[in-house]
This record gives structure tokens, C-alpha cells and sequence, in this order.
């Protein structure tokens, strides 16, 4: 038996389920309040892009989906448990850059995933696994266009091309949810392109729910089902980090419920954004 | 006439400007004994060039004497002995420490002060000690040479591995890495090139801890020949085995250099 068939990321329907809620969470650093009252509901096999101007805790909130910090006040769950307080292989990620691992070459980059999952001890497979992981990580390679580059170390790589690696990287081990944190934010414009049919085809086809960070407005219109706006409603100039920011706008875009955004959002995302 | 700063040397010239330095070095050597070989035939400070070579030929192929052995390869081997186990040694628990207070915070807030403090013991204030309690045989000139280079190993490769973006040991746990397949499938593998840099930064205070201990206490090695023949003024021996010093210690640079490139190749690559 495939030993990843037993991992709670595995393809069983059942477990694959990414509902994602947020009940009344605030996150604060000191006196610093980064975020407040963030409430959020988000169903399965979503695409959410998250806006908002710098500082506005667009971050931080990723960060807590990941694991790496928690929040203040409230509760941040999946599937109605708390979330794990550490990156776990259910929620994938793909940063901006430095995700990748220098010392490997493409192929073993996306091969690393499966040889940590199954073997704990040396982290590398040996025989018969070796060679269903191999085609496996090479299947994926062809599919996102990267097989000719299999040997290659990511300092040959454009940056176009490592974002594509370092998202099939995660994507391989089918995490409920894959994080972007602004993936195509240091890429040309014609690359950010094939890279946006790149996610919307992994996504069709894997059943992860999608958060990513962006500062491009018409990207986040473009990819997601759902627009979330994070701005802070309240602002003191005595005192700047007083309050935080919370979800100021969310927009269904696609899929059930989903309706063109009123003036008044538009007008309101346009300020946000401008800021 | 461009500047200078942007006048760069073909690939022929460099060579030729490299080997100036030693050229000069040499052609003043020469001028410098024979002048003093004109004055006086017995001079012993500055032996001829012909001089140099007799003994360095009696060194390396005849039979002393008194041990019946060809004393510069019987202290060579010695000296390598001594030295390429302190390395190994030294590397190993070096990466075991670097690796260790780089990536785990608790080994590092448990051990930094320690380590931090260790390496400002100077390590020839202790070879008394080592003397005493490890006696007079090898172990006490390689613990020399371990302590004197291994605090150095273990917080340069703590910095390096503390210098590894958290982007990428993030990744790693999203991808299932446990502590365990962290250190050796992310961190060990882009320590090595570290390490091999850091052994070539310490290699010459290897040699110094080595030769300090052999003018001490030995009954063979480079460091003790050296100070043996002082005794005698015996330039025509002194020399020689300086310059094979320096051989030795560049050959070992130069190796630990081609592993480097030819065992990790991606590190040579820009980022």
C-alpha cells in the first residue's frame, strides 16, 4: 500500500475537506495590533485572494494558517479543528522565493516531498519506491512544462521557472490547502501569465482550497472565487498601532452566491489600494 | 588611459604577476647568500641554494645515522598523521555542535554562551594541562589542535545554518520534514561547502597548534625538527622544511578546494 494513502492529505474524499474558519481572531504584538476581529468561512476547494495595503496583516493572517504563529484572541480552525501550531504537510506554501532548495536539482526538489513522507529515517527512498516516486514527481514535471530543466539546480532557473517548481514542490503531496504568499510578485508580467493558468489548472485538479496574497488588484479578480479586503477601519495618529486591521470587503467572485461587487466596493478597494 | 580599477590582467598575465612575488623572493635569496657565502664559506644563516639542496637530499634519501630512518619523510608523516585526524575530528564535532545550536533554538540557548566562552580560552594557555593530564604522547598535541580550531568550526557553521532562509526550513515542514530529516536532508547538505571552508580557514592555525606542540614535546615530527636544529643554527634544515610546510598546507587548501567544486557543484552557482 501506498503509504501516503494513509496520510490525512491523502485523495480520500472524506478527509480531503478544507473548510476554513475564523471566529474572532486578533492578533497583536505587544501593544501592536496587527489584526482584529477577523471573521471569516471558507468552503472547500475555495480560491481566495487576499488584498490589502502593506502592514495590513495580510501576512500574518497567512502565517496563522500555516502554523508558524498563533493568534491573539479567537480561534483559527480547519475543518473545525484548531489548526496544528506548527507547518504541516496538510497546508502547503509557496512564498515569494527562497522556498527553494539550492542543493537539488529540479527533479529532486519535487522529489523530496514524497521521500520525507516515506522515509523518516534517511529522508531518502531506495528500489521499487524510488522508481514510483520518481514517475511520479516526473509526471508532474512534464504536466507543468519544467521536464526538460529536470537536472538543472534552481540557480539555472529563471524566476518564472522556480516559482513553477517550488509550486509543484507542494503541490505533490496534494495539501488540503495550498498558501501563496505573493508568488508573482517579483515576476515579469507575460511570465505572471502562464503562472496564473499554471495554479488555476492545479487547482481544477487537485481538490485544494487556495489563500493567496497578492498586490496586484486585476490578479486577484482574475484568480479567485472569492476577494477578501484587509484594511483597518480605524486609524488614530497618535497612535497608529492601536487598531488593526480586519476583513473590510469580501466579494464572492465565481461559483455559488457569486455577484458583481458593488460601487461602493469597488470604490472602497480602489481607496485601499491606493494607499 | 583607463583607471585602474578597471584594468584587468589576461588570463597569462596573471599568472606572470602571480609568480612575480616568489620570483623576486627567490632571485634576493640567491643574491643575498652568495654575498654572504663570498665573505664567509662557513656562513650558516643564508645557505647557498646548492647547500639547501644537499641537505634536503639527505634528508629525504638518506639513512640518519643514529634512527636509520629518512628523517623528512619520517616527520612528514608524522606531522600529517597529527594533523589530519585533528581535522577530522575537529570537523565532525564542529558540524555535530554547528548544526545542532544553528537549527535547534534549545540546544543553542543551552550551548551558545558555553561555546562562546570556550573559544575565548586561549588554547596554548591549556597545553599545560593537556600535558599533564594526556601526558607527553599524540593525544595531547591532536587535543591541542582540536581545541584550538573546533570552537572556531562550531560557531562558523552555527552561523551558517542559522543564516539558512526560514523560507526554506518552513518549506521542508510543510513537505512532512520531522527535526531529524531537516539537519540531514536540508541543512547537512548545504553545510558541507560551509565546512570545507571553514577547515580551509583553520587549517592554518591547525599547523601553528601543531608545530607548538611538537617544539615542545615530540620525538619526531616537522615542528620538532625545526626546533631541534635551531639549537645548531642549522639554517640549511630550517628552511627546506619551512618551505614543505608551506607546501603542505597549500596542497591541503587546494584539495579541500576541489572537493568543494566537484562535490557541490550548486554551491558554486550564484543565487
Amino acid at each position: 500500500m501506498d503509504p501516503l494513502e494513509r496520510l490525512p492529505v491523502g485523495r480520500d474524499g472524506a478527509l480531503a475537506m478544507a473548510r476554513v474558519t475564523a471566529r474572532g481572531v486578533w492578533k497583536k504584538y505587544g501593544d501592536h495590533v496587527v489584526l482584529e476581529n477577523v471573521n471569516l468561512d471558507v468552503g472547500d476547494h475555495e480560491f481566495v485572494t487576499i488584498v490589502g495595503a502593506s502592514g495590513c496583516g495580510k501576512t500574518t493572517f497567512l502565517k496563522m494558517l500555516l502554523g508558524i504563529d498563533s493568534p491573539s484572541r479567537g480561534a483559527l480552525l480547519i475543518d473545525g479543528e484548531p489548526i496544528v501550531p506548527e507547518p504541516m504537510p496538510d497546508r502547503g506554501i509557496v512564498f515569494q522565493r527562497y522556498s527553494l532548495f539550492p542543493h537539488l536539482t529540479v527533479l529532486q526538489n519535487v522529489l523530496l516531498g514524497l521521500e520525507l513522507q516515506r522515509s523518516r529515517i534517511l529522508g531518502r527512498l531506495f528500489g521499487s519506491s524510488r522508481r514510483n516516486a520518481l514517475m511520479r514527481a516526473s509526471a508532474l514535471l512534464d504536466s507543468i512544462g519544467l521536464a526538460s530543466a529536470r537536472d538543472k539546480y534552481p540557480a539555472q532557473l529563471s524566476g518564472g521557472m522556480q516559482q513553477r517548481l517550488s509550486i509543484a514542490q507542494s503541490v505533490i503531496l496534494k495539501p488540503k490547502i495550498l498558501l501563496l504568499d505573493e508568488p508573482f510578485g517579483a515576476l515579469d508580467p507575460g511570465i505572471t501569465l502562464d503562472l496564473h493558468k499554471l495554479i488555476l489548472d492545479l487547482w481544477a485538479a487537485n481538490e485544494m482550497t487556495i489563500f493567496m496574497i497578492t498586490h496586484d488588484i486585476k490578479e486577484s479578480f482574475q484568480l479567485g472565487t472569492r476577494l477578501l479586503v484587509f484594511d483597518k477601519v480605524r486609524y488614530d495618529v497618535q497612535a497608529p498601532d492601536a487598531y488593526g486591521a480586519r476583513i473590510t470587503y469580501d466579494i464572492r467572485l465565481r461559483g455559488p452566491g457569486a455577484r458583481a461587487p458593488t460601487p461602493q466596493a469597488m470604490a472602497g478597494l480602489a481607496e485601499t489600494m491606493s494607499l | 588611459m583607463r583607471r585602474l580599477v578597471n584594468r584587468h590582467p589576461a588570463r597569462g598575465g596573471a599568472l606572470a604577476l602571480g609568480a612575480l612575488p616568489f620570483i623576486i623572493l627567490a632571485f634576493v635569496y640567491v643574491i643575498a647568500s652568495n654575498l654572504r657565502a663570498a665573505h664567509n664559506a662557513q656562513d650558516k644563516l643564508l645557505p647557498t641554494p646548492s647547500a639547501l639542496a644537499q641537505t634536503l637530499h639527505n634528508y629525504a634519501f638518506e639513512e640518519d645515522r643514529r634512527s636509520g630512518a629518512r628523517l623528512l619523510w619520517l616527520d612528514t608523516g608524522a606531522s600529517l598523521k597529527r594533523i589530519l585526524i585533528a581535522l577530522a575530528l575537529s570537523a565532525a564535532i564542529g558540524l555535530t555542535f554547528g548544526v545542532m545550536t544553528g537549527v535547534i533554538p534549545l540546544a543553542r540557548a543551552t550551548l551558545s554562551p558555553f561555546i562562546a566562552a570556550l573559544s575565548m580560552i586561549p588554547p596554548l594557555a591549556v597545553l599545560p594541562i593537556l600535558f599533564i593530564v594526556l601526558g607527553l604522547g599524540e593525544v595531547a598535541k591532536i587535543a591541542l589542535m582540536v581545541i584550538g580550531i573546533t570552537p572556531v568550526i562550531v560557531r562558523d557553521l552555527a552561523l551558517r545554518a542559522g543564516e539558512l532562509p526560514t523560507e526554506q526550513l518552513i518549506k521542508a515542514q510543510t513537505l512532512g520534514a520531522s527535526t531529524w530529516q531537516l539537519i540531514v536532508r536540508v541543512v547537512l547538505p548545504q553545510i558541507w561547502p560551509r565546512l570545507i571552508d571553514s577547515l580551509r580557514l583553520t587549517l592554518g592555525a591547525a599547523w601553528l597548534f601543531l608545530i607548538a606542540a611538537e617544539a615542545i614535546a615530540s620525538t619526531e615530527g616537522l615542528g620538532y625538527r625545526i626546533f631541534l636544529v635551531r639549537r645548531y643554527l642549522a639554517m640549511d634544515v630550517i628552511i627546506p622544511y619551512v618551505v614543505w610546510i608551506t607546501l603542505l598546507a597549500f596542497t591541503m587548501d587546494w584539495m579541500l578546494r576541489w572537493i568543494r567544486s566537484n562535490a557541490c557543484p550548486w554551491a558554486e552557482m550564484a543565487h
